[in-house]
């Protein structure tokens, strides 16, 4: 079969981007398939108009490719292609809706508040961040609404700290989210068509939870997989990243991160096109189910290419 | 050229990780890697204006010398230029080099040289020679990124001194001595860019050059001089090095040709007494053998033109313009609340922003803006300093891309000032007239955030200009 693997973009995430897409070509190969690299740019619609693939399998993270632009783009196109639809992907992409639609699926999500720059510019926000406080409490975490990884994403010790990391978080996005820090173990489940792989449970290796460097750096965050949970717990996580998925209409394949609290589980977020380097967490849960990266490659392609197979 | 069949290797699974991990040595978790090096990758894209990297500008160099040298080594040298050579290099490269030291008024004894496969080697052998696990190494904060690698590979305890206007300053590093021998310990060596730092772009003062040799002499101390911009001076007077002031006896001398002619021929040096000479020679046989035998015949046919001074002076003159151009773009577009030192020469700009802006986030927006520099926590080793300081590179880009990226970042810097005053309440504008002479000078490459292993040293704290300023937030009274 002829596959377009679909690769790098102009976000923050290229670099991971292209490294998850080696992986995916090299399999693509493995498994007998013709593979056509594209590195996402100017000439997108031009080469898969000239390459005709049968397939598109999109290995881009961060605003771009996973944020259901490039999803459009190849559904004008009349190219099947992996992973979730355009609107799933829009609405993983965009944490502050991703909440809101989770919060009326009645999927736990850490309380949070949601503000844009137009806002402190021009409204006066400012005076309103006295509500954090009383509403969400310290320690809370400032992050930006649109942004795959944790760039950006800062903790507040206590309201002195707020301004700064909304500068940070203002950075990368013009809106972003102040939400209430959940304590517990972090913990991932990736949902492969409607089957849920084992959890893995993140531990970092000192310093910041939130580091993007430990995120794709082996050695600095250890995985455990599956996580060691009693089958209730294991249970719960499960039900409540199925949910999320399913909550934000994903399809094909995604991941849900979440934080297992001492009242259960709070989703965080669903990744729509997690990353699939070697030290992501995604084929890190497939291998644990038995499945090898070659495997996992071609039922993602499977998906793509008969939907309803789910 | 047709495609060499290659071997596409499987996916590293899990198990492999983790026995891989189990075979790492220590050193390679105090390594620093990539996010970073992520953020940079982008920048490589093309439509990106890059003040991040640090490189000379190689296109003024004729390509009729550079081939005439080529052919005449092809047809003169070909099987001495293609075989190994001795691990000291050439005698010839040696010559050159004490040509090149000794236009700044350096006279090394040519045995003591050692050509190295650029002065990032140099640095590296060093380290190799001197440093085991723990030891101290001193050096300026901030530092040559490129060497903080090198020193956290080989897991040196490093202390960094702060720099000023005068660069760095010997009267902390002499608080810092004396608490060591408090604790019955000594640095290794202390590694200074005394010239036109990279990154900061100050130089260290005549003053403070005589003082810290002193120190060297009075304590059997090393110093390790990297100078790699000293011949590219725009302005003022010639300072001497510190291997001339000591005469070689503490100074380790690193050098490169890198600067002066060209990076891809990966030349550079060092200059030490015999006995750690002998260490080095051994450490660079185990490393390589041998730097480049072809690179040295080109250094060799280029100096034996005898115009390599001009070539300098050529390029001293387009750093000049581009230096002045930079400058008066930042006087143009940065806030008032901005401060960055003015280099006589080299290649960088150290700018430093409010402390409410971490200049790793605003790179990200910068980068939306299509242009991008080097945030100032790549010069520490302990990455939570210098969040608010960035390097600016004004050697290897054009006059009007110095002037429309300094416009660009500028405009992301007031976008976050002005953000953080709507925050705030704050209007900072009226604190500082722009384009104040010499207030650079004051809280330049200072970073408030001491580390806390810095200890009781309330003297390592430079007063800053606002004893609340550790706190991100100023506005306590006010909103509480």
């Amino acid at each position: 079969m002829k596959v377009a693997v679909l690769k790098g973009g102009r976000s923050l995430e290229r670099g991971v981007s292209l490294r998850s897409a080696a992986r995916v070509e090299d399999a693509l190969e493995r498994l007998g398939h013709e593979v056509v690299s594209i590195d996402a740019g100017g000439e997108l619609v031009k080469r898969i108009a000239a390459e005709r693939p049968e397939v598109a399998f999109v290995a881009m993270h961060g605003p771009g490719g996973e944020d259901g632009t490039v999803q459009e783009l190849l559904e004008i196109l009349g190219v099947p292609f992996t992973g979730p639809g355009v609107a799933a992907c829009a609405r993983c992409m965009d944490k502050v809706l991703a909440k809101h639609e989770l919060r009326d699926a009645g999927v736990p999500t850490p309380d949070w508040f949601a503000f844009n720059e137009t806002a402190f510019r021009e409204l006066g926000a400012a005076d309103a961040l006295g509500e954090l406080e009383e509403r969400l409490g310290f320690p809370l975490v400032v992050k930006p609404s649109r942004g795959g990884s944790a760039l950006g994403v800062k903790f507040a010790a206590s309201w002195f700290e707020v301004p700064e990391a909304l500068v940070s978080a203002f950075s990368y996005d013009d809106r972003v989210l102040l939400e209430r820090f959940a304590e517990g173990r972090e913990v991932a489940v990736s949902v492969v068509g409607s089957e849920p792989l084992p959890v893995v449970e993140a531990i970092p290796g000192g310093g910041d939870r939130y580091d993007f460097e430990a995120r794709y750096e082996i050695g600095r965050t250890e995985f455990v997989c599956p996580a060691e949970l009693d089958e209730e717990e294991a249970g719960a996580v499960t039900s409540a990243a199925l949910a999320a998925y399913e909550a934000l209409g994903c399809s094909g394949f995604s991941r849900v991160d979440l934080i297992l609290t001492a009242d259960g589980p709070q989703v965080l977020e669903v990744n729509a096109i997690p990353g699939l380097t070697d030290t992501s967490l995604l084929p890190q849960a497939a291998e644990a189910a038995g499945m090898s990266f070659e495997d996992l490659v071609e039922r993602i392609l499977e998906l793509a290419l008969k939907p309803a197979a789910a | 050229m047709e495609e060499t069949p290659h071997r596409r290797r499987a996916h590293t699974r899990t198990r492999d990780l983790e026995r891989y991990a189990g075979l790492f040595a220590a050193r390679t978790g105090v390594m620093r890697s990539s996010a970073m090096r992520d953020l940079m990758a982008i920048t490589a894209r093309p439509e990106v204006i890059s003040l991040a990297g640090g490189l000379p500008d190689t296109s003024t160099f004729p390509a009729a010398t550079f081939a005439a040298q080529m052919t005449r080594i092809a047809q003169e040298s070909t099987a001495e230029a293609l075989q190994y050579g001795p691990t000291e290099g050439f005698a010839e490269t040696v010559d050159c080099i004490v040509e090149v030291m000794g236009a700044e008024g350096m006279l090394p004894d040519p045995d003591d040289v050692i050509v190295t496969t650029g002065g990032q080697q140099a640095i590296d052998l060093i380290c190799k020679t001197l440093v085991d696990p723990g030891d101290v190494v001193i050096c300026e904060a901030p530092t040559y990124p490129g060497a903080v690698p090198v020193f956290c590979s080989y897991q040196a305890e490093t202390i960094q001194i702060d720099c000023d206007a005068e660069g760095m300053r010997v009267d902390e590093l002499e608080a810092v001595l004396a608490r060591l021998d408090g604790e019955g310990r000594r640095p290794k060596f202390v590694y200074s860019v005394p010239s036109f730092q990279n990154p900061a772009g100050v130089t260290m003062s005549l003053e403070r050059r005589r003082r810290l040799v002193e120190l060297a002499r009075q304590r059997e101390m090393l110093v390790v001089e990297d100078n790699p911009y000293g011949l590219l001076r725009f302005g003022g007077e010639p300072l001497p090095p510190l291997y001339q002031l000591d005469g070689g006896d503490f100074v380790i001398y690193v050098g490169t040709f890198s600067k002066i002619l060209s990076p891809g021929i990966r030349l550079g040096w060092a200059v030490a007494p015999p006995p750690v000479m002998e260490k080095v020679v051994l450490g660079k046989q185990a490393s390589d053998l041998c730097t480049s035998t072809l690179t040295q015949h080109f250094v060799r046919e280029y100096f034996g033109e005898g115009r390599w001074r001009e070539y300098i002076a050529d390029l001293v003159e387009i750093y000049r313009a581009r230096r002045d151009t930079m400058l008066a773009a930042l006087r143009e577009h940065f806030p008032a609340q901005a401060t960055w030192t003015e280099p006589e020469g080299g290649l960088f700009i150290w700018a430093t922003l409010p402390e409410y802006i971490d200049t790793s986030d605003l790179l990200a927006k910068a980068l939306r803006e299509d242009v991008a520099f080097v945030p100032g926590q790549a010069a520490y080793v302990d990455e939570s300093r210098g969040r608010h300081s960035m390097r600016l590179n004004f050697s290897g880009v054009g006059e009007e891309e110095i002037r429309e990226g300094i416009r660009r970042i500028g405009k992301a810097v007031a976008e976050q000032v002005e953000l953080y005053d709507a925050l705030t309440g704050e209007h900072h504008l009226a604190e500082d007239s722009p384009g104040m002479p010499g207030r650079e000078a004051e809280d330049m490459p200072v970073d408030v955030k001491a580390k806390p292993s810095s200890g009781p040293g309330h003297d390592l704290i430079p007063p800053g200009p606002d004893e609340g300023a550790v706190l991100p937030f100023r506005k306590k009274e006010n909103t509480a």
